[in-house]
């Protein structure tokens, strides 16, 4: 090797392992955290928007809020509509609540889900892969908030909620729903901001709002969040969930089935050994007597 | 050359066999077949609707109730009764027992058969059955999911129960080197299925863990995994007592007279074995109530709905078990296998079904689709078993 070769090589060598350094720093930087939104229901005026805007953008029903008188029933979101918005009447007065599904930090559909096709993306909306589903609706079952929806009339069905439209954010927009409110009841960011502006808007407005951030530790954590004037539990939020993420459940199953899978066939080995054993001894004793 | 033609001319020979034997025999007008062949010929009409219209279309099922009787009954009970096999195997595989060895063949026959249709009726509830392949081949695996590892363990048993059973079917078909090849497995089989009955027998329990705001709290607890094993134990013997008592009326010429006085001493042996587990369980049961202050809740319709499930169908049957072992009654022992068999399928339809959403104002019942389904999935193993028996040495050797 002569000394152009040598410098040659490792002029190589050290760009490389520059260019490796600083691959690896992109990637640090490029961690994301997971994004969910804000809802204020105390600025929500029941227009209905993001459900138009949510159907029209995923192809499916749009609801006619001129004249449907929708707001009259209550409403849960359907094979149809990944979300809708219900009136209630509460201590002071009318509050409109969107519904849809919650991201849950860890969620239950994605861990019950035994092929990954309910999948908790790294940007943090929770998706679903028709490619993998089998269709055995555990998701639903799992589900503490029942968002899960199942297409139960067609020979091919699909696994319906919303998904924080996902493809949306790959592009860099917001979901269609966040873009269609008119009275920014909706704001789309990182959990951490979200989560930052809600408890300002508490301190700020102390009597406006009860104290407490829907979805900031409900079933572990939420991407959703929301803010209320009145209790939650009198617009419909079920509040028995517990703060445990419900992955947690399974968790000591789980770590038990390796302990079994290879304990219990030693012990069994162990105990046919000993009882050939018994065996034996008891037809030779038998066999001694006689 | 010389070889493979002795190769051809067996295969021949068992073809020839096979063929002789899948004819019909015996009389065609028994109550049981016209009854059965009805209700399977409208089932599979009612699957031709299922699978071109979607589930919609003939359950009852809807976006609160995503499993109906179909999981709740078919799968989950069929499972738990289908537990005889590995309490069979352990006793005379495991402790050597030898007493019992008589029954393994039709215990694990009817294991095999009972996974194969109960486990098998969870494709008609899924809806993408051509998916099943998934969790099986390829780069989806969900490792953190427990449906994961019970849609694995039921695979795993099924085979460790067909390597079981495959020593009879080579005798039938007068194989005697591959039924000696096949009888060296069955010790491996027996302890790797005894190991995957007891994860997937809990795994079914622990499937419901995470519907803990769903399930009442009278049924739900973090031991939901625990106690579905310990009574599938009990569920087993029972349904081996159950099925027994039937087959020795219907099949008494191929089990002969001189068996009787022996198979008594068995089902005296199981009825010993299913009161001592029922026990446990009875005290687990009542560990639970203690532990979790349930006596709050017993005061409502579902208090006195637990109560009997408990009381009227772990504890009675119990006793009742232990009186007829104490005093060789017969009788009152086939009485507590119906009632131990009831107290089960009552069990696993409060956990999966009955108390599933309890709070809710329309609750899920099934369809007479529904049910015909399941009926003529509960008459299609009968008939295979039926067949089977009436063939292969299964109850008595030859």
């Amino acid at each position: 090797m002569d000394r152009r070769q040598f410098l040659a090589t490792s002029a190589t060598i050290g760009a490389s392992v520059l260019s490796l350094k600083k691959a690896n720093a992109a990637n640090a930087k490029e961690t994301k955290e997971f994004v969910g939104v804000l809802v204020d229901t105390t600025r929500c005026i029941g227009c209905r928007s993001c459900e138009v805007a949510c159907s029209e953008t995923w192809g499916n029903f749009v609801p006619d809020t001129k004249s449907d008188n929708a707001l009259e029933s209550r409403r849960d979101t359907s094979e149809k509509q990944f979300t809708v918005v219900n009136r209630f009447n509460t201590e002071k007065g009318e509050v409109f609540v969107k519904r849809q599904c919650m991201h849950c930090w860890q969620a239950a559909c994605v861990s019950m889900c035994l092929v990954n096709a309910m999948f908790k993306t790294k940007e943090g909306p929770v998706t679903w892969n028709g490619d993998k589903c089998l269709g055995c609706r555990f998701c639903m079952v799992a589900c503490p908030f029942d968002i899960p929806k199942a297409e139960y009339h067609s020979w091919n069905p699909r696994i319906m909620k919303c998904h924080m439209c996902y493809e949306r954010l790959q592009e860099g927009k917001k979901p269609a729903c966040v873009e269609a409110c008119p009275t920014d009841t909706l704001m789309f960011g990182q959990k951490r901001e979200l989560m930052e502006i809600a408890r300002h808007r508490i301190y700020n407005h102390p009597d406006k709002y009860v104290h407490h951030i829907y979805g900031e530790n409900e079933a572990g954590g939420t991407g959703w969040l929301y803010l209320s004037a009145v209790p939650f539990e009198q617009i419909g939020f079920r509040v028995d969930l517990g703060t445990t993420p419900y992955p947690e459940y399974t968790k000591n199953f789980l770590i038990s089935v390796p302990l079994v899978l290879f304990g219990v066939p030693a012990l069994l080995g162990g105990l046919s050994e000993l009882s050939e054993r018994k065996k034996e001894v008891r037809e030779n004793e038998e066999w001694t007597d006689e | 050359m010389n070889n493979t033609a002795v190769v051809t001319s067996e295969f021949s020979r068992v073809a020839r066999f096979v063929w002789q034997e899948l004819k019909p025999r015996g009389q065609w007008l028994t109550p049981f077949n016209v009854i059965s062949i009805p209700i399977i010929f409208v089932g599979l009409v009612i699957l031709y609707f299922r699978f071109v219209y979607g589930i919609g279309s003939v359950t009852n099922l809807n976006q609160y109730y995503p499993l109906g009787i179909w999981i709740g009954f078919d799968v989950v009970t069929g499972v738990a009764l289908a537990g005889g096999a590995y309490v069979i195997t352990f006793v005379v595989y495991v402790m050597k027992m030898e007493k019992y060895h008589s029954i393994v063949r039709v215990t694990v026959l009817n294991g095999l058969l009972a996974y194969i249709f109960y486990a098998g009726a969870l494709t008609l509830d899924l809806g993408r059955p051509w998916h099943i392949i998934n969790p099986i081949i390829g780069n989806s695996f969900g490792y953190n999911s427990v449906l994961f590892l019970v849609s694995w363990h039921f695979l795993l048993y099924m085979l460790t129960m067909a390597v079981e059973f495959s020593p009879v079917v080579a005798e039938w078909a007068q194989l005697e080197k591959v039924r000696k090849f096949l009888s060296s497995l069955t010790v491996g089989a027996v302890i790797l299925g005894i190991t995957l009955s007891i994860l997937h027998q809990s795994g079914l329990g622990a499937l419901f863990l995470m519907a803990k705001p769903k399930i009442h709290p009278l049924w739900y607890s973090e031991f939901i995994p625990v106690m579905f094993f310990v009574s599938s134990i009990y569920a087993g013997l029972s349904m081996i007592i159950f099925e027994g008592t039937i087959s020795h009326k219907v099949f008494k010429d191929l089990i002969g007279r001189q068996n009787h006085h022996h198979y008594e001493e068995i089902v005296l042996g199981l009825s010993k074995g299913a009161a001592i587990t029922m026990f446990v369980y009875y005290f687990f049961q009542a560990l639970l109530f203690i532990h979790e202050k349930r006596w709050q809740l017993i005061t409502d319709a579902w208090g006195y709905w637990y109560l009997l499930e408990v009381i009227g169908f772990v504890l009675i049957p119990c006793f009742m078990y232990a009186y007829g072992v104490r005093n060789r009654n017969f009788g009152i022992v086939k009485v507590a296998s119906v009632m131990a068999l009831l107290g089960i399928i009552l069990n696993r339809l409060n956990v999966t079904v009955i108390a599933y959403r309890w709070y809710d104002v329309d609750k899920y019942y099934p369809s007479w689709e529904e049910i015909v389904v399941t009926l003529m999935v509960v008459f299609t193993e009968i008939w295979i078993f039926r067949w089977i028996v009436t063939r292969m040495p299964v109850l008595s050797k030859k």
